[in-house]
């Protein structure tokens, strides 16, 4: 049992170290607090929200177009007004952050996984098969990212999983490219040797042992990928081909807000945005730091 | 005579860079008996490693076997697809690398990379194959080896991931053992164990050993055979005693020269002059001769393996054949 206890610390003080340098920047801290308490925020919706945006029997058409912290009849206060529906714009901040970072975090662990999987086969197989994945990286890569998402969006209809759909296939890209890079690197190390004279399968040597050596690169790559993510899925949704109008997120609602605004209704766009860029901003934040610390000549 | 455990004959390996074509491996025959460690001893770049690797087909493009023949216990492994070759790779052959560092996976805890091992070619229940990576442990000399089955590669120091290394090599009692310079990162003490830990193990079980490395005085202690590689070819190869003590070569005779002994101290040691040729564009004739006291005109068409006596051979036109005992 002794080892166990040897072991333990070891990790441990690993990660601690890595959370004692990401530390250092007050900034940095601030903005992965934010994270988190949108994050909550975000999965606490349907229990914290004054009302459900999506539920239709409880909007009043009457009330649409209120002005922030005006009341209802009932006495439930309007703290940032309601949109052209009657809906309580805190709540569909809410569930709009919650569809969101949903959307995000679903499109990022899917492209990670297909990314990270291509990106390591072409590594690890090399020849014509590297050449073909990479050349369809390329491809992607040279299109504008919103071209092909609306194109894709375009062919596949509206809604929340075609919206995921999307961003994973214009994003996969961006990983496979980053992890055969690193991939390249492992892949001529020792133990890739050893694993092979040892008679392990391809399969194994893949995923088992280049996969985890070749990761950390990814983890700066998916933390701005997510990033994108959400402002990629607002901005699909404003231009009207990403989520259903029925369950807006946070990129309809700016949208649905945009037209009001020159009528002096700014609340209807302005506060989504505000919420839309707080957490495009606080996940940057985050990824930069974490680049800083795994990218030593970035250190100052 | 019976048939050696491994014969290669004529091995050329060639790697198709853009700046030309590489022989890394020219010409190379070699045979190791069941039971037998043969030293394979040569400079940086001079192919012993790249005809350790080849064996097992482990050799990366641009790098290809062209030519020769690899025959382990009678079967052909040159030109053999990949996933015949990993029927020995392992079990039949295995391989200790250099740097103990880097040979082992730092992600993985060695228990892991133990069992995976044992079930790449078995199929054994995990609580078994643990018990025997455990025992492997032991048998190089771990102390509580259930407790390192946890730990993971870089808790360890250098000496005991090398026998961790050896351990794992073992595993499958296999019939030969290539090591590539597996002592030549690790401090002399730690060495002179490691090189007795495999001593022992290998001789207990029979296994054959080829020990690649540059060091001579090393190799001395507990090789029957020696084979020195100069620019791809094998440039002499006998009985390890014949040889250092009576080297036909030059190359090798300045190889033993350039080692430092008691019995000169303060005296320069004795260099070979020059640098070992380019590989991609060798010398034509021997590829020793421009560094060679004894050249001549004779040395530029490449001389041909001659035998000698008590089974020794070697690759040069004039080889120090009267007894001249190395100064």
């Amino acid at each position: 049992m002794a080892a166990l206890s040897d072991t333990a610390p070891a990790r441990e003080t690993r990660l601690l170290r890595l959370w004692n340098e990401f530390r250092d920047s007050r900034v940095a801290v601030t903005a992965l607090g934010v994270v988190a308490v949108l994050t909550v925020l975000a999965a606490a919706a349907p229990w914290i929200a004054p009302q459900n945006p999506y539920d239709l029997a409880q909007l009043s058409i009457l009330d649409n177009m209120l002005p922030p912290g005006s009341r209802r009849l009932d006495g439930m206060i309007y703290w940032l007004g309601t949109d052209d529906q009657g809906r309580d714009l805190l709540s569909a901040i809410l569930y709009g952050l919650r569809l969101s970072l949903l959307v995000a975090a679903a499109a990022t662990a899917l492209g990670l996984a297909i990314g990270a999987a291509a990106g390591i086969v072409a590594a690890y197989v090399g020849g014509r098969i590297d050449a073909a994945i990479m050349r369809i990286v390329d491809i992607q890569l040279s299109f504008p990212t919103i071209l092909i998402a609306l194109i894709l969006l375009a062919v596949l209809g509206k809604g929340v999983d075609k919206v995921v759909v999307a961003l994973v296939l214009v994003q996969w890209a961006y990983y496979a490219r980053t992890i055969r890079g690193s991939a390249l690197v492992e892949r001529r190390r020792e133990y890739i040797e050893a694993a092979r004279s040892l008679a392990l399968s391809p399969a194994r040597i893949m995923f088992r042992h280049l996969l985890p050596n070749a990761f950390p690169p990814l983890i700066v790559v998916a933390t701005v990928q997510a990033a994108h993510a959400i402002s990629l899925e607002a901005t699909l949704s404003f231009l009207g081909v990403g989520v259903p109008v029925t369950e807006p997120s946070l990129g309809l609602l700016i949208a649905n807000g945009y037209s009001y605004m020159l009528s002096g209704l700014y609340w209807i766009a302005f506060y989504p945005g505000i919420a839309l860029l707080v957490a495009i901003l606080a996940i940057n934040l985050v990824g930069d730091r974490i680049a800083e610390i795994m990218n030593p000549r970035l250190r100052r | 005579m019976p048939a050696p455990l491994l014969a290669i004959d004529d091995l050329e390996v060639h790697f198709a860079l853009r700046e030309g074509c590489v022989k890394a491996v020219d010409g190379v025959s070699l045979a190791v008996d069941r039971g037998e460690v043969l030293g394979l001893v040569g400079e940086s770049g001079s192919g012993k490693t790249v005809t350790g690797l080849s064996i097992l087909g482990l050799i990366d493009p641009p790098g290809r076997i062209v030519g020769g023949s690899i025959r382990f216990d009678g079967a052909e492994l040159a030109g053999r697809p990949d996933a015949e070759l990993r029927h020995y790779r392992g079990r039949a052959i295995a391989m200790v690398f250099q740097d103990p560092m880097m040979t082992l996976n730092p992600v993985l805890r060695i228990g892991t990379q133990m069992v995976e091992a044992i079930t790449a070619h078995e199929r054994v229940a995990s609580r078994a194959a643990r018990a025997r990576a455990s025992a492997a442990l032991a048998a190089v000399g771990i102390a509580s080896p259930e407790e390192r089955l946890d730990a993971y590669p870089h808790q360890l120091s250098g000496g005991m991931r090398q026998r961790v290394a050896i351990a794992i090599a073992l595993l499958h009692r296999p019939a030969l053992v290539i090591a590539d310079e597996p002592t030549t990162a690790l401090d002399v003490t730690v060495q002179s164990q490691i090189v007795s830990v495999m001593q022992a193990l290998c001789a207990e079980a029979g296994t054959a050993l080829i020990w690649i490395t540059h060091d001579l005085a090393l190799i001395s202690g507990f090789a029957d055979r020696i084979a020195v590689m100069y620019a791809g070819r094998i440039v002499e190869q006998g009985p390890i005693g014949d040889v250092l003590s009576a080297p036909l070569h030059p190359y090798t005779r300045g190889l033993i020269g350039s080692l430092p002994s008691g019995g000169r101290r303060g005296a320069p040691l004795d260099q070979i002059p020059g640098l070992p040729p380019s590989p991609i564009d060798l010398p034509p004739g021997c590829a020793f001769a421009p560094r060679c006291t004894r050249a001549d005109a004779a040395c530029a068409t490449a001389p041909g393996m001659t035998s000698h006596a008590r089974g020794r051979s070697a690759r040069c036109w004039h080889p120090h054949l009267a007894v001249e005992a190395v100064s």
